[in-house]
């Protein structure tokens, strides 16, 4: 289903109605850097331009239809939260214009307004007004708000600032999902809590796809936007850099991490031109990563089930230095599904400078993944990173000709006739 | 690099609301009344939530809210009223004190906790879009909840005295709460929005407001005032401050010991005064809203 989703919101045009139009939106900040009244008048005198000027978003035009779930991604400051506020109302754009259709609820934090002196069911009705609830509304929902959350009627009526965390987030989460909006901006609210709560949440958010509601969703767990949503968002510096296939969106993603990464290291290394930075101020270079064959040693076609693969990592090092490598495998969707490194091998790496081959055999690959993505990296014993080869190769695997899922078997099925067993 | 072609021609605009709101002079300011009466239950809650969250845990609640005047009214009424012999010249002086000071009380908590109300929001206003006004306005309503506890208190004490003010002058009560309520919004909203960039408003208000205390006859009555600024332009201008014509409305309305006593000074004009007041501070109202409007697009991020 999500993946008829993602086609039509990449291939074809859209035919379901427009709920978001993001027009050439640009947000600007002025970043104060004199606060009071004083520092501001010393300021004036010195130099007139002590207010830096950022651009926060940079030309943004998104068009949002009924039903999807979009994922804004992005490092932090891309701009993604920015973004979701001005499509909220919460902070006005420079420039360009937002409109868009029903009502729409930014959930940018639980139990927004939750105040500690009022008991739960106090707030309950407070939140659920700041939520856009009318009373009424509110009464009508109320049994299945305490219900959903959990708590029993004597915590209800106590103040808020006795209940545990856990207690206080899935309140406030219950509230808001009971808000019941047409368009529903989330910000990495569902990081919090245990386990068990995100996998509520995440059913109330599935549950609210199925109900063909326009969900917006900023995230940084590339495999939660991966999971969730129909249609992926990527900004970098305020700028869209990627809009359409959730996949390709998270190598987006990773690629430009990797880009920002690189440039910190460019204006370390300007800061500081003595200490050399980056890749060439570690110790350790990676050369290259590959996927082979381990019967022929040669590069690898599709790997079917049962194959033995050699993963093999070429290295540099540059001084003296103890040294950890490994690699992992990701899907296409982004999603971790093995890692391997020396350490879990026990394998002790020589510290003399030179060139090493560092071979990883794999038998018996049984990926139900089609297509596995191999990043390598190198780091210190205690984790430090080193330097790194994010997609540094990607293998096919055979598809699995019985079952389906994230591995495969060899399998086999028996029938035997039950009927006269009793007898 | 974007891979959602989408048409643009394809997609329906009709219908689409622009987030925001119009940044018309007239048409903002209405849009804003009328966000604000569309969330008018989360007003009152919001109000709720002010009052009791200030007495919650407390044994003695609300009665707090009259601690603080009755102590100064006690201070006042011993030091300026007797060691100060204010008190000869003013009948009922305990009366007189109370009912100013209730006035009074009305607009400068509207005013301080106003000036505060966008800060101490600051979660709700960076996380949820709300018209923002219901802050300050909120300021007022929790405001106008101690004024009534103070007014029924000062209501019993002039039973108590025996000067009940029942007369037709009590209309001036009506009056008197609007020209506070109008400009302690105003007042409140402007600096509020302000107080979210700059801090140091807070600051000057509460030095602004003991000046105004002062020059507002509050201890003492405008037949002081008069016998020393008689026909100067320095009364002209005493005279002007809205505040003193509310607070005169109140003398008029509830110290009906004061209205029977021709040692008292009462402006002529009184009447004429309170309208103007009332239209001047309309105007103000609006213009504050104005400068709050143009303010709040950032309060997000400076907050």
């Amino acid at each position: 289903m999500t993946t008829t989703s993602r086609e039509t919101s990449t291939v074809t045009p859209d035919r379901r109605p427009l709920v978001i139009d993001v027009d050439h939106v640009s947000k600007e900040f002025t970043i104060h850097v004199a606060k009071s009244i004083r520092e501001q008048v010393v300021s004036l005198w010195r130099h007139r331009n002590r207010k830096r000027r950022f651009r926060a978003l940079e030309d943004v035009t998104l068009r949002i239809h009924a039903g999807e779930t979009v994922g804004l991604m992005g490092h932090n400051g891309s701009g993604k939260s920015t973004l979701l506020k001005v499509i909220g109302g919460i902070i006005e754009s420079s420039t360009g214009a937002v409109r868009y259709r029903g009502t729409i609820a930014a959930l940018l934090e639980l139990g927004a307004g939750f105040h500690p002196d009022l008991t739960g069911r106090e707030n309950i009705y407070l939140n659920a007004s700041v939520l856009g609830l009318s009373r009424d509304d509110t009464d009508r929902v109320f049994d299945d708000i305490v219900a959903f959350s959990g708590l029993t009627q004597q915590f209800i009526d106590t103040q808020v600032k006795f209940y545990s965390s856990g207690m206080y987030v899935r309140l406030a989460f219950s509230v808001a999902v009971h808000s019941d909006p047409e368009i529903l901006l989330v910000d990495e609210v569902l990081a919090v809590g245990d386990e068990r709560f995100q996998v509520k949440c995440l059913a109330k958010i599935r549950e609210f796809q199925s109900q063909g509601k326009t969900i917006v969703f900023v995230s940084h767990s590339a495999e939660q936007v991966a999971d969730v949503c129909s249609r992926a968002v990527v900004l970098e510096a305020g700028r869209v850099i990627f809009d359409g296939d959730v996949g390709a969106g998270v190598r987006a993603l990773r690629d430009s991490y990797e880009r920002s990464r690189e440039r910190e290291a460019e204006a370390a290394a300007d800061a500081n031109p003595d200490r050399v930075t980056g890749a060439s101020a570690s110790p350790v270079r990676m050369l290259s990563v590959e996927v082979l064959d381990a019967v022929t040693g040669m590069r690898t076609g599709i790997v079917e089930r049962g194959q033995d693969i050699i993963v093999r990592i070429r290295a540099r090092l540059t001084e003296r230095t103890e040294w950890v490598t490994g690699f992992t495998f990701d899907n296409s969707g982004g999603h971790f599904v093995y890692l391997l490194n020396t350490i879990g091998l026990k394998m002790e790496l020589p510290q003399e400078p030179g060139d090493y081959q560092v071979d990883f055999r794999v038998n018996g690959v049984n990926f139900g993944a089609r297509r596995l993505v191999v990043s390598a990296g190198a780091t210190s014993p205690l984790g430090t990173p080193f330097d790194n080869l994010p997609f540094g190769a990607e293998f096919d695997v055979a598809a699995d000709p019985n079952g389906a899922g994230v591995v495969q078997f060899a399998v086999s099925g028996e029938i035997t006739s039950t009927t006269n067993a009793a007898d | 690099m974007s891979s959602t072609s989408q048409d643009p021609d394809t997609d329906d605009l009709n219908g689409l609301v622009l987030v925001g709101r119009p940044r018309g002079l007239l048409r903002g300011t209405a849009a804003a009344a009328r966000e604000v009466w569309r969330r008018r239950q989360l007003l009152w809650l919001l109000i709720v939530r002010e009052v009791k969250s200030r007495y919650n845990g407390s044994y003695l609640g609300v009665l707090w809210s009259l601690g603080r005047p009755i102590v100064q009214l006690l201070v006042y009424y011993i030091f300026i009223g007797h060691v100060l012999q204010a008190a000869k010249s003013i009948p009922d002086f305990a009366i007189f004190i109370f009912t100013n000071l209730t006035i009074w009380g009305l607009f400068t908590e509207t005013v301080s906790s106003g000036t505060t109300s966008i800060r101490s929001n600051a979660g709700l206003v960076k996380k949820v879009y709300l018209p923002r006004e219901i802050f300050p306005i909120t300021s007022l309503g929790a405001a106008f909840f101690n004024f009534i506890v103070q007014f029924v208190i000062l209501i019993i004490a002039t039973a108590v005295l025996g000067v009940l003010p029942l007369h037709a002058g009590l209309l001036y009560l009506v009056p008197a709460v609007l020209i506070m309520a109008i400009y302690g919004l105003a007042i409140g909203m402007a600096l509020g929005a302000i107080n979210a960039y700059l801090r140091d408003t807070e600051h000057l208000v509460d030095i602004a407001l003991m000046l105004m205390f002062w020059a507002s006859p509050i201890l003492y009555s405008l037949a002081f005032m008069h016998s020393a600024l008689a026909g100067t332009a320095l009364e002209a201008i005493y005279l002007a401050n809205p505040a003193t014509i509310a607070i005169i409305a109140m003398q008029k309305a509830i110290w009906i010991s004061g209205s029977a006593d021709p040692a008292q000074y009462w402006p002529v004009d009184l009447d004429l005064r309170i309208i103007v007041a009332i239209v001047i501070g309309l105007v103000l109202l609006w213009v504050s809203q104005r400068i709050f409007a143009r303010l709040q697009g950032n309060f997000a991020q400076e907050l």
